[in-house]
């Protein structure tokens, strides 16, 4: 299967980028590790005219102790945030679950920009940031802007990015030694969740993320709200469907994607507790 | 698009459309054969190969983007008077492949993997290729494969 002809420009920085894209129009894409816009390509469910590569700004490629926060450049790539010591040690939920996103060679080209600016619901950090609250930093024509990650999602493949807006910078909260899970369930190692839960829960309160759960990442505020107000984890489980608005494919109909919520809720804050 | 890619060790320049594969421009320009195009959808991992000494998915990377880089096929692992490369010789010593078509992909994934945790047990094979399907399903051989060669590079 092969794309639809586009051009191809490459950028060596973030602001060269942002130029590119602001000069090639609403029909340019950036291309990061491009594992999520290359196979749509290819089905031709997207067709944009000029790509604008953005995988040599290698000066976004990091993960830096930020104090209260771990600083992640949005190019950097899954492996590298599976074997980040500093992310198992501050942020273990994410480096985790960057460790179940596709397969090892998936995770040698995708990065954590790319599958965040894509949108995806059923991508395994999307959710995974949102449940640990992080801000994502965007980078436009006229500077830098902070977005709170409940704030990004708009739709499915929809954010609040503007097309000519760059992601830059993800910052995750350390985690404090809070306890934490991530439960995938799929059929195939290598699959997308059919249904995934990231939480964690600890003195800060909690955080639950839910995958594949409806046209975006979820979180599952009805579950920590419970918790809060003293509920036990089988009946915060209960409040897992809340918020969710599952879709039915060839994987899992609607029921079923909601007892899957409510049981790997449950698992995980079990997890998370013990 | 004019790109110039270390295959194996030799520089090769040619002008590709910037939609050609990587894949393709292996197979096609190149005129390497031994990366098969398997499900084309970044799922089978009939295509592995190495770009920059890892192993990559060469159906879901656009030729362009490997422009400047290295890629290693599986032609470029064996000694250039045939001697194979041990993860080779382990698959040959443990039957570890039946129809074959899987094979290229599975000892690029492999070797990749054992750069990456050369000690691995056979869990860590099994989840190291989950990335790689053989669909004989002879997994049992092949993951008896690898940790022969992990065993022989100790």
């Amino acid at each position: 299967m092969i794309p639809a002809a586009f051009d191809y420009v490459r950028a060596g920085s973030a602001e060269e980028a942002i130029s590119l894209i602001g000069e090639h129009g609403e029909d340019a894409k950036f291309l990061a590790g491009g594992h999520s816009l290359l196979p749509l390509m290819k089905l031709r469910l997207a067709q944009p005219t000029v790509l604008v590569d953005i995988g040599r700004v290698n000066d976004l490629s990091y993960i830096n102790d930020a104090g209260d926060h771990i600083a992640i450049g949005a190019l950097t790539r899954h492996m590298d945030i599976e074997n980040s010591d500093l992310l198992r040690q501050h942020v273990p939920l994410l480096a985790h679950a960057a460790s179940h996103v596709g397969d090892p060679q998936v995770r040698h080209r995708g990065t954590l920009g790319g599958t965040i600016a894509h949108a995806d619901p059923a991508s395994d950090l999307p959710a995974t940031t949102l449940a640990l609250g992080a801000t994502y930093v965007a980078q436009g024509p006229n500077g830098t802007r902070e977005i709170a990650a409940a704030d990004f999602y708009e739709g499915f493949l929809t954010s609040a990015l503007a097309p000519d807006e760059m992601l830059t910078e993800i910052r995750v909260p350390k985690m404090n030694g809070a306890g934490w899970s991530f439960q995938k369930f799929n059929r195939r190692a290598q699959d997308w969740a059919i249904v995934g839960v990231a939480a964690w829960s600890g003195d800060a309160g909690s955080g639950v993320g839910l995958v594949n759960m409806g046209s975006v990442p979820i979180l599952a505020t009805d579950v920590s709200e419970a918790l809060a107000s003293g509920a036990s984890i089988d009946d915060a489980a209960e409040q897992a469907n809340a918020q969710t608005d599952p879709q039915a494919d060839i994987n899992a109909s609607v029921e079923y994607r909601q007892h899957l919520a409510r049981v790997l809720v449950k698992r995980a804050l079990t997890e998370a507790a013990g | 698009m004019e790109i110039s890619v270390t295959v194996n060790g030799v520089v090769h320049t040619a002008d590709v459309e910037p939609r050609t594969l990587l894949v393709q421009y292996v197979r096609e320009h190149v005129g390497l054969t031994g990366t098969n195009i398997g499900c084309d959808t970044s799922s089978c991992g009939a295509c592995s190969l190495h770009l920059n000494g890892e192993a990559v998915k060469s159906c879901t990377v656009l030729a362009v983007q490997a422009d400047g880089q290295e890629l290693t096929t599986i032609e470029g692992l064996a000694d250039a008077d045939g001697t194979l490369h041990p993860m080779q010789q382990a698959f040959q010593d443990n039957h570890g492949l039946q129809c074959g078509y899987c094979t290229p992909g599975m000892v690029m994934a492999a070797t990749s993997l054992l750069k990456e945790n050369p000690n691995p047990t056979e869990r860590e094979v099994r989840i190291g290729l989950e990335g790689n399907l053989c669909r004989c399903t002879g997994y049992h051989n092949i993951v008896q494969s690898v940790l022969a060669a992990a065993g022989g590079a100790q």
